[in-house]
């Protein structure tokens, strides 16, 4: 077995090496034609809303109206310009590749599915924002836990027994924010738990975090058939947080109804990226947590407490967690339902890891995932042939491909999973 | 990247070496350590479970409300509530030996068995219970083994159950010595293509196979709805597969209403042949080898991406074939959410089974058992039936965190066999 003694990140030109991708790319180009650009009537335009209809605040743009045909045949002629660069020079950065590709094949869906009518296109990318807030408040929590080197598959758990907290103690004290306190302080005490079990008993990461999940389901379902459905008033009704709009940023034409008209959650999660990005990468404390989670060794020799470190920031990871189980409950639909988060947990652990660990990339990752999940949503009402519960297994799919194609390509923190003992 | 969940340095070397000719002693302390985690972990995950029951039973709390003037009444109501509740356990999971005892006297008497066969109607429907949990426990049993962590099992299981009732019910005129094991078969693959794609996933990209897994899960739950109320709907309104032939059913052994089938047995022979694959043969060692030690093995050139995927097709196989003679020996048919619970507990009962098939059948034999017996403790006693869930979760942690129990209860450590289980997310 030859050792590959050339630097990780130096250009590849080898043909056969640029010859795979480009396959991939001609193969995907020659779909988005037969796929969407077959058997279409020449005066079909398919009309993009810009504008959210009923929305008085914003100032109002032109719709996109596109030619079907012509806009497929272009989509599929810039991803075989791309294929043909790939093969040409190759293209080092994966996020272009697969950027550029996924943008026009996506595209090319949705000029052929919404062919002839029209799409709020608007409405469409804020659904993606909103859907994505939970997925991008569990990737924070994992990128904080593993960055300082423990694995946190317990997030599932953490977010349902946050939702089931916030949702009573917001009913019960006639306050959403009491609620929002509610659902932090059980992130923070459930992750703590999780961190003692792994850090001072040392258990296996994986499995203490699949028990806190088990015992999370558990124990929400439990509370949720013996006393929800019976005192529903009292303790399963809360409301929800209202929209928000920001002055003078909700009247920008296609950036403010999409970001600037949400919940408070949403901004908490827009801010909370943006504070974590600063911390891990422009702070004493991040480089410290990172430390640990890279060679706990060499950080302990320096003096920095790998334990504490740990501790806080699998809390830390927890509070986050915490608000993004609140944001199902408070946050969407005022109520409490058995294992209301289906899974949104372990897609926010798919976006940490094809956000390579990196707030900003998680949250880019997730809005992917919000994306796909708010497109399900809008095929169905658009009615077109494929049957609803495939396109409801396309978050899943994705998840599965990301992580296939993309293990290689990212770098976890080399210390990620192991417990550290003191010597 | 590995990571192994073993005893504090203090307590390893706190250990004096035991002289030779105490060999025999030492193997029975070993086991008996090896019983006595598991046990313990059960013990204390239903002392806590007492404790939920008892703090969420309406009379009891309102007992506690006049503590300081009664507070004999609130013990006393605390202590009903516990025995009521565990008590309606017991008898959902064996019945009562009086009612027993009854209907072989009046079957002696009158040669009418029915009171006889209402009186084992309990035990005979825990074993019916435990059938598929045997299968489901025996997947991740050797998922552990080779150091991956299946929680596809619930997945494997309904596409597998899917699978076997599409043979079961889609195919006429076939004696039953061709079509039950056809159709048993047919589950064990559909559940073996469901676990290979994360064990190819895992051994070609290094994709962590605990996400994968999780997503086939959810993929096969949307599967199944489409499939259910769709292709293999039968006719009329309910979203639900049409029953299956009589030539394949597995076998009862008493009339109905009691559902005590050949599955049972099925499932024991089938723990034994895990039993010889994973002990007696080469395939079986290698997977064994991997799962201690990857690099070792690597290094001892064996091929890990082919074992992975073997080990993880098995797995699937086993889950698929739990799915399948729960479709083919109890319910004759499958319906919406027909795989619920059986994910986790398998890997309650993997783990409390120490990932050997021995244990895993004891496991099995407990856990299906208890499960048998929740449904009557919630319609005798009005718990819900998520507390069986808590429980599973606690016996889980403390069985993975012996340090716990040994904590709890102030034991040494001897030295066993850990599972290893975390390597970060892929090479």
């Amino acid at each position: 077995m030859t050792t590959n003694l050339v630097h990780k990140n130096a250009k590849r030109t080898n043909f056969r090496t640029r010859l795979a991708p480009s396959i991939l790319l001609i193969v995907a180009g020659l779909a988005i034609i037969l796929l969407f650009g077959m058997n279409i009537e020449p005066g079909l335009n398919t009309t993009f809303g810009l504008t959210p209809l009923g929305n008085k605040s914003v100032i109002p743009i032109p719709n996109l109206v596109l030619p079907v045909q012509l806009a497929i045949y272009v989509l599929a002629l810039v991803v075989f310009f791309v294929a043909g660069w790939q093969l040409a020079r190759g293209i080092h950065s994966t996020g272009i590749l697969a950027g550029v590709v996924a943008f026009c094949f996506v595209a090319a869906f949705l000029t052929w599915a919404a062919k002839g009518n029209s799409m709020d296109l608007v409405g469409m990318m804020n659904t993606s924002l909103v859907r994505a807030t939970p997925i991008a408040l569990a990737a924070l929590c994992g990128v904080i836990s593993e960055r300082a080197g423990v694995v946190n598959i317990a997030i599932e758990g953490i977010m349902l027994m946050s939702a089931l907290a916030s949702v009573m103690v917001a009913t019960l004290a006639h306050n959403l924010y009491a609620g929002l306190l509610a659902g932090i302080l059980t992130g923070m005490i459930v992750a703590g738990l999780h961190a003692i079990l792994v850090i001072q008993f040392k258990v296996d990461q994986i499995i203490s975090g699949v028990a806190i999940n088990i015992i999370g389901t558990g124990a929400t379902s439990f509370i949720s058939n013996r006393y929800m459905q019976m005192y529903t008033d009292k303790i399963n009704n809360s409301g929800v947080f209202p929209n928000i709009p920001i002055p003078l940023l909700a009247k920008i034409p296609i950036l403010g109804p999409v970001v600037f008209e949400n919940n408070i959650i949403v901004y908490i999660m827009l801010i909370l990226v943006a504070v974590t990005f600063v911390l891990l990468f422009y702070t004493r404390w991040g480089l410290r947590t990172r430390a640990v989670g890279e060679h706990p060794k060499a950080a302990d020799t320096l003096g920095i407490n790998v334990y504490l470190m740990r501790y806080v920031n699998v809390i830390l990871g927890g509070l986050i967690a915490g608000i993004g189980g609140a944001y199902f409950t408070i946050g969407a639909v005022g109520r409490f339902d058995k294992l209301m988060t289906a899974g949104k947990g372990f897609i926010g652990l798919a976006a940490m890891i094809f956000g390579n660990w990196n707030p900003v990339g998680a949250l880019g990752s997730s809005l992917i995932f919000g994306f796909a999940d708010s497109l399900q949503i809008k095929m169905q009402i658009l009615d077109i042939p494929v049957p609803s519960e495939f396109l409801q297994m396309a978050p899943y799919l994705v998840t599965i491909i990301v992580l296939a194609g993309l293990v290689g390509r990212v770098h976890p923190p080399a210390a990620d999973g192991t417990a550290y003992e003191k010597q | 990247m590995k990571a192994k969940a073993t005893q504090t340095n203090s307590e390893a070397s706190g250990q004096k070496e035991a002289p030779i000719y105490e060999g025999d002693r030492r193997k029975v302390s070993k086991l008996i350590q090896t019983l006595l985690v598991p046990v313990l972990a059960v013990l204390t995950g239903f002392i806590i479970g007492a404790v939920v029951i008892a703090s969420s039973n309406d009379a009891v709390i309102a007992a506690y409300r006049n503590f300081f003037h009664a507070p004999g009444a609130a013990l006393v109501a605390t202590l009903k509530a516990i025995t009521t509740a565990y008590g309606a356990l017991f008898y959902g999971s064996f019945g009562s030996i009086a009612e027993i005892y009854h209907g072989i006297q009046t079957y002696y008497a009158t040669g009418d068995s029915k009171s006889f066969l209402l009186g084992i109607y309990p035990f005979t429907e825990s074993l019916a219970t435990v059938t598929p949990y045997i299968l489901a426990g025996l997947a991740v049993a050797v998922g552990f083994k080779c150091g991956l962590f299946n929680i596809g099992a619930e997945g494997q299981f309904g596409i597998g159950a899917l699978c076997s009732a599409f043979v079961g019910y889609s195919i006429h005129g076939l004696p039953w010595y061709i079509h039950l094991p056809l159709a048993m078969l047919a589950g064990a693959a559909g559940g073996a293509i469901w676990g290979a794609i994360p064990g190819l996933l895992k051994g070609l990209t290094g994709a962590h196979e605990v996400v994968n897994t999780i997503m086939m899960n959810y993929i096969s739950f949307r599967l199944s709805d489409w499939l259910l109320n769709g292709p293999m709907k039968a006719t009329g309104y309910r979203p639900l597969t049409p029953v299956i032939e009589n030539s394949a059913m597995l076998p009862r052994f008493f009339p109905d209403p009691l559902r005590f089938n050949w599955g049972f047995f099925v499932a024991l022979a089938i723990a034994g042949f895990v039993y010889w694959f994973l002990f007696k043969t080469t395939l079986g060692f290698e997977i064994r080898a991997v799962g201690a030690n990857p690099d070792g093995a690597r290094y001892a050139g064996m091929n890990i991406v082919r074992n992975f995927v073997v080990a993880m097709t098995l797995s699937g196989a086993l889950a698929g074939l739990a799915g399948a003679t729960q479709v083919l020996g109890i319910d004759h048919w499958v319906g919406q959410g027909f795989s619920a619970g059986y994910g986790f507990d398998s890997i309650a009962i993997a783990l409390l089974g120490q990932s050997h098939p021995l244990g895993v059948v004891l496991a099995a034999l407990l856990w299906g058992t208890l499960r048998s017996g929740a449904t009557s403790m919630q319609s005798l006693a009005g718990v819900p039936i998520e507390i069986i869930s808590i429980i599973q979760g606690l016996v889980i942690v403390f069985v993975a965190a012996p340090a716990v129990i040994r904590w709890i209860y102030r034991i040494r450590a001897i030295s066993t066999q850990t599972t290893v289980l975390t390597r970060g997310w892929g090479k």
